[in-house]
């Protein structure tokens, strides 16, 4: 049978043709590995032609991101695409739009670290992305795709989600879902929205429209006075409370009736699905859960899983980043081992299975 | 004749700009800013742009500005104003985009994307206060510091050896084929401050007409920073500063 609509792209190429599809007015970054295809489909499909997108290759990511300031601020639906030294040079700009409150879509396709590291896959940004890697107390809401289909879906998701909740959303990705050519049903064709419905969904914006019936839109992260500036505060905690609330997504397979649990996101989780099945094969009963919202973190579902495992196992491409919050979630209800692959390397299903044995079932 | 026969609509002869707001300006007696953006809110006025105006402002002493002029203002962090303005223009083409940006912010920690944006050709307009000193954090030197010039990092005087030369962004930003309009003016007479507002809005209207990129550098006087009284401040920008940073278009295309 015939799919429709079935096309075979890599992630980061889906990425470009979904930001056209749904509605993006603008692309801003600075080229890096494993991520440059992202902005070089763009160029090539010129959607200023077509959807009147503008796109722009930046003099740096600190330009970039700032670029998404100003385009996100005016109320556009905006977006920037880096991997990890680049995300590095952008936190200053994600700390003050999440002060700010201005929606916006970062991706970063991660690659191995610190410093310049290696063009290689890597996840070892986990703690930057959800933790916050720039001053000051704030979260960017957090997701992590494991398809290219994802990669796909996502844009659209993020951009949903940022500009709901007025904050900088990210899609954390890795070089292997950027990299990887897949099957992808691309979203279907949203316009870009005119003056009049950026106006009524963003009356916070600050594009000067109906200045005459209104008072100046203002966006600034500054307040000197200690009081207010801690009121502000804690209404982005409050509002932080409702995503935690309202957008926590994830994936379980298997999980009824398993002994041991793999807990993993992005490409890791995909081997961690295999490696599921293979021990379902030899009789040990495992399952997988994937966080898709890293940030929100799926901490009670997790918490409720946990109680009648006999271990859980946190497969990372990094020294051991998620797996604070599995910790934080569980509450000590069972065991917590880790199994990491680092500075590039990707992890293969049967070192996971390999490691989940050793560490659980001597 | 009395006050209540002069106060009549035909003999005024000057007017508290509508889109200056009724608040106390924190900035210091004798400094330059203040004027500045009476000229910005007088021309955004006259243009009839309060509907469609971005308006930028930086870090440093005009961290503020939106409290005085009542349009729409994004506030950057430091040094990036020009990236804002960048993507603020290309999405709304049709807005009155511009950053006003001091010397610490636009020279030193955002020159990068100073440059950029005005050899990209962006149709925004930059406008530049040099008092050559960081007025806000209280009077650490500046790129565009004098030699021999005090300040408190460098409290012997400005030398080359220690801490280089004097940046001279406006002449740089005339040499760059992006830009449309480079000016440098001053607003410490009467006369001046004529001049810079043509200068100013001489940039706002090329910025709406496509023509390039603009940059409006006002040589300004900080005496708080310079630790002078207002008046001696501009004595000493009159023999100094005027004698580095010269007066007049540098380009107009
Ligand atoms: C990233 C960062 N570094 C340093 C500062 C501290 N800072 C605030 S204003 C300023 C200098 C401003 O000088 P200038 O741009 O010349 O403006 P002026 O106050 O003289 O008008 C500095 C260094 C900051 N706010 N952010
Ligand atoms: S410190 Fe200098 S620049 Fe700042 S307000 Fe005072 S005089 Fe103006
Ligand atoms: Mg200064």
């Amino acid at each position: 049978m015939i799919e429709e609509n079935v096309e075979l792209m890599k992630g980061n190429e889906a990425i470009a043709h979904a930001a056209i599809r749904c509605g993006c007015d603008g692309y801003f970054g600075y080229p890096i590995t494993p991520q440059s295809e992202v902005l070089e489909t763009l160029s090539e499909l010129k959607p200023w032609e077509t959807s009147g997108m503008v796109v722009l290759q930046a003099e740096s990511e600190v330009a970039a991101i700032n670029m998404l300031y100003g385009g996100g601020g005016s109320g556009k639906r905006v977006m920037t695409s880096s991997s990890s030294p680049g995300v590095a040079l952008m936190q200053e700009g994600i700390s003050y739009m999440a002060a700010a409150e201005i929606p916006a879509l970062i991706v970063n396709v991660q690659r191995g670290g610190p410093g310049l590291g290696t063009i290689q896959p890597s996840q070892s940004d986990y703690r930057q992305a959800t933790v916050g890697g720039g001053n000051g107390d704030y979260n960017v809401i957090v997701l992590a795709p494991n398809s290219v289909q994802e990669m796909a879906d996502f844009v659209d998701l993020a951009f949903e989600l940022a500009f709901k909740y007025r904050n900088p959303t990210m899609i954390l990705s890795d070089g292997v879902i950027g990299q990887m050519m897949e099957k992808v049903v691309l979203p279907p064709i949203k316009p870009r929205r005119t003056e009049e419905e950026i106006a009524a969904e963003c009356p916070w914006a600050v594009n000067g429209h109906g200045l005459k019936h209104r008072k100046p839109n203002i966006l600034t992260s500054l307040e000197m006075d200690p009081h207010v500036m801690e009121q502000r505060n804690l209404d982005m905690q409050k509002k932080y409370a409702t995503i935690r609330e309202t957008e926590v997504r994830y994936e379980e397979y298997l999980c009824d009736d398993a002994d041991y649990l793999l807990v993993a996101f992005g490409c890791v989780a995909r081997m961690g699905k295999e490696a599921v099945d293979t021990l379902r094969r030899e009789g040990i009963k495992a399952g997988l859960f994937r966080p898709i919202t890293l940030w929100p973190f799926p901490e009670e579902q997790l918490h409720h899983l946990a109680g009648r495992l006999k271990g859980i196992l946190v497969p990372e491409m990094n020294a051991g980043q998620m797996i604070y919050d599995v910790r934080l979630a569980v509450e000590g209800q069972t065991p917590i081992k880790h199994f990491g692959r680092i500075g590039g390397v990707v992890p293969t299903p049967d070192e996971i299975i390999l490691s989940l044995k050793q560490q659980f079932i001597p | 004749m009395t006050k209540e026969e002069i106060i009549q609509p035909e003999n005024l002869v000057y007017a508290k700009p509508t889109l200056m707001n009724e608040v106390g300006m924190h900035y210091c007696p004798g400094c330059s800013h203040g004027v500045v953006h009476k000229l910005i809110a007088e021309i955004i006025e006259e243009m009839g742009m309060e509907e469609k105006t971005i308006a930028i402002c930086p870090v440093g002493c005009a961290v503020f500005a939106y409290r005085y002029i009542d349009v729409d203002w994004l506030e950057a962090a430091h040094g990036r104003a020009p990236a804002l303005a960048t993507a603020c223009k290309r999405m709304w083409q049709d807005r009155l985009v511009f950053t006003y940006q001091g010397d610490g912010d636009l020279a030193c920690i955002g020159a990068c994307e100073t440059i950029h944006a005005l050899n990209r050709g962006e149709k925004i307009t930059i406008i530049f206060i040099n008092n050559a000193i960081y007025g806000m954090t209280g009077g650490q030197m500046a790129p565009t510091t004098l030699l021999g010039m005090k300040t408190s990092t460098c409290p012997y005087g400005r030398t080359p050896e220690l801490h280089g030369y004097p940046l001279n962004m406006t002449d740089m930003a005339a040499t760059l084929e992006g830009t449309a309009f480079v000016s440098r003016q001053s607003v410490h007479t009467v006369a001046a401050i004529r001049k810079a507002k043509k200068a100013i809005r001489h940039a706002f209207e090329n910025s709406m007409n496509g023509k390039g990129s603009n940059l409006v550098e006002i040589v300004s006087s900080c005496n708080s920073g310079w630790k002078a009284s207002p008046v001696k401040a501009n004595e000493w920008m009159e023999e100094n500063m005027f004698k580095y940073y010269h007066l007049g278009d540098l380009k107009d295309i």
